[in-house]
């Protein structure tokens, strides 16, 4: 089928999501231990999105992302030890510490970044996308967003120039059911959020968010097309958030048998079913517990990394020399 | 040498940083074919295209943040928005976004954007039209701000501004576009950031201002003069990064300081400058530091009233005058 991922890039998609699982489950377990430092955004049952929305995208193409980022950083191309290190502060994470889980960027990656303030990665993906067309470059950006980000008002700013002036774009809704607690239908009087993509007369698709096959090819159309210059487009993943909202989630909102039913189509468990036929499940079960061990050795390096020292910031001193 | 009004003077900074760098674009509202409602863009449509001068949507909050991961994705954007009072919906894109990113990924980008505004009263604008913000932008780390009060500083900085690799706020006066000032020729004629301007010197007295406020200083120092006051006016003109040995060498000198700005008093501009001259300079003032100020209250509409709320030169000479008493 058209714009479907090689075998490669299914296995190289397979691998992470692991990856990302694992670094989760292993967030959570240390956060229950009291080893965790803030709110952790866990992005358990996400994962296929912002693995395979990426996967076909290059080093020179951008991402903005959100403050449940774990999958896009991995997915663009980061190594889970910075990753793990940034989480825990130390002089190694990919911002030496001064960023945090939320705000992870590599720029050599075009990881720029994740972002806390709902809403804000969508003009951010825009003005990358600009940058781009300014500069004639055939780079893409792309914004990946939730459902709570899609109410904003910021959104329609951005997306009403994103279309008007055809920027190099793809807009990946992440529809995950709920805001921070609230579930969708109390945030807005559509099911479907991407039926608004034609108010600005941009293409959009509806994708199983937990199958990683149809979202790179629903997302790859996309990003072919913003490539050709023929301006930007939305896919709308829908998906379903397996963890609490934050780890300081006191629970009681979502229902137990939505979690049953949507653990039964684990993206995992999908990703395991589309690739067993074609290489087996022997090699499945290798690479999950090669990403397993990949996650395990970047906590025990990244735990034992030193801490940063402690320095003002010049640059932004209020005044001109130094006081 | 070119005698220039202040909004060609801006025009031609423009112009020449566009020539010299293909990554310096415009964009805002009306900027393009109509040239700006102050005329500052006049032109530069015709001459660069579209994709360098963009007419934009209303829509500030996302332009903002436009400019932002632009600039951070190797262009120079300039970003006009029409009315400084406009700049609360500018906000998070430079508080949460814009002010955070170089410290916080550890250099990874650069934020070499500009965004041009102009303010102030005077002009039976009104309310929402005539507002100077200074301290609401000043507040924020990492955020550069500029405030030219004539043509040759309008090109200067505004040149400064477009090469510098942080967030540079540039505010203009709306009082001030037709404004005629010499202005040095040249593409490499810059007035860098972080630099204040002696622009009257003096011995008793050291008014600090800022914008159109540097002319009414001027006035006031007219007026003191002919009371055999000798004042000296400081055009802080970089508001931020501030020029703190400039103040610093003043005061040394005058024992005395005023300081005009046109932005409310509480929290206001001035009341920094107040606190810096205290931090710093204590041992050599004679009396307090005096303020002139904008009334903490909205701006009216009416002439006499909104008359009434602006700082001006009788102002700045009765607070020179309490404050040598
Ligand atoms: C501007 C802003 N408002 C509110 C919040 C608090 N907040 C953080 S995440 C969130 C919900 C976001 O929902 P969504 O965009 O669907 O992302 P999800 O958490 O589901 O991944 C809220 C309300 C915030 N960080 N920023």
């Amino acid at each position: 089928m058209k714009n479907s991922p090689s075998i490669d890039e299914q296995i190289e998609i397979f691998r992470k999501m692991h990856v990302v699982r694992q670094l989760e489950e292993k967030l959570g377990a240390l956060h229950k231990e009291g080893k965790t430092r803030g709110p952790i955004h866990r992005c358990d049952g996400q994962e296929a999105i912002g693995v395979a929305a990426t996967a076909m995208l290059d080093d020179t193409d951008y991402v903005m992302s959100t403050h449940r980022g774990h999958a896009h950083y991995i997915g663009k191309g980061l190594d889970v030890y910075p990753v793990v290190a940034e989480i825990f502060g130390r002089t190694t994470g990919s911002c030496a510490g001064r960023a945090g889980h939320m705000l992870v960027a590599d720029a050599s990656k075009g990881m720029i970044g994740g972002n806390a303030i709902v809403g804000a990665s969508i003009p951010a993906a825009t003005g990358a996308a600009l940058s781009n067309q300014v500069l004639g470059r055939d780079a893409v950006s792309m914004c990946i967003f939730g459902d709570g980000a899609a109410q904003t008002g910021i959104c329609h700013e951005a997306m009403n120039m994103a279309a008007l002036w055809k920027l190099p774009i793809v807009f990946v809704l992440e529809h995950n059911q709920f805001g921070l607690t609230v579930d969708t239908d109390m945030q807005s009087p559509i099911d479907d959020l991407s039926i608004r993509a034609a108010g600005y007369g941009m293409p959009s698709e509806i994708v199983d968010g937990n199958d990683p096959v149809a979202v790179y090819r629903a997302v790859g159309a996309m990003v072919e097309r913003a490539r050709r210059g023929e301006g930007p487009g939305m896919v709308e993943a829908k998906t379903y958030r397996l963890e609490g909202f934050s780890t300081s989630d006191m629970g009681g909102y979502q229902k137990d048998e939505d979690i049953a039913a949507w653990k039964a189509r684990d993206p995992l468990k999908v990703a395991f079913d589309q690739l067993k036929a074609e290489i087996g499940e022997d090699k499945l079960k290798t690479i999950e517990a090669e990403a397993v061990a990949e996650v395990e050795a970047a906590f025990d390096k990244a735990l034992s990394d030193p801490f940063p020292e402690f320095e003002l910031f010049n640059a932004s001193a209020a005044y001109s020399e130094v006081v | 040498m070119a005698l220039m009004r202040y909004a060609e003077a801006l025009n031609a900074a423009l112009r020449e940083e566009m020539t010299r760098d293909p990554s310096v674009f415009l964009f805002g509202e009306d900027i393009g074919r109509y040239g700006g409602v102050f005329k500052v863009t006049r032109g530069l449509q015709e001459e660069f295209g579209f994709n360098r001068v963009r007419d934009t949507p209303i829509s500030e909050q996302a332009m903002t943040a436009m400019a932002v991961t632009a600039a951070m994705t190797g262009t120079r954007p300039v970003l006009e928005i029409m009315y400084a009072d406009f700049m609360p919906l500018t906000l998070d894109a430079l508080v949460n976004q814009a002010s955070i990113y170089e410290y916080i990924w550890n250099g990874q980008v650069k934020m070499p954007f500009v965004l041009r505004t102009q303010g102030g009263g005077g002009a039976g604008a009104a309310a929402q039209h005539s507002k100077s913000l200074d301290s609401m932008v000043a507040h924020i780390p990492g955020i550069k701000v500029v405030a030219p009060s004539t043509p040759a500083d309008a090109k200067g900085l505004l040149k400064s501004a477009i090469r510098d690799d942080q967030p540079v706020v540039f505010l203009e006066h709306k009082l001030l576009y037709n404004m005629r000032g010499e202005v040095p020729e040249g593409d490499d004629v810059l007035v860098p950031l972080g630099a204040a301007s002696v622009t009257r010197e003096g011995t008793d007295v050291s008014i600090f201002a800022t914008s159109r406020m540097v002319h009414e200083s001027l006035k006031a120092a007219d007026a003191l003069a002919e009371r055999g006051i000798s004042a000296e006016v400081v055009d802080l003109r970089s508001l931020k990064p501030l020029d703190l040995n400039a103040i610093k060498k003043s005061i040394a000198k005058t024992n005395n300081a005023v300081v005009v700005n046109e932005g409310w008093n509480f929290c206001g501009y001035a009341a920094e400058i107040s606190a810096t001259i205290m931090d710093f300079c204590f041992d050599d003032l004679d009396a307090p530091v005096a303020r002139v100020t904008m009334p903490d209250m909205p701006i009216p509409y009416s002439e006499p009233l909104e008359m009434a709320v602006l700082p001006n030169a009788e102002k700045i000479v009765a607070a020179s005058l309490q404050t040598l008493a």
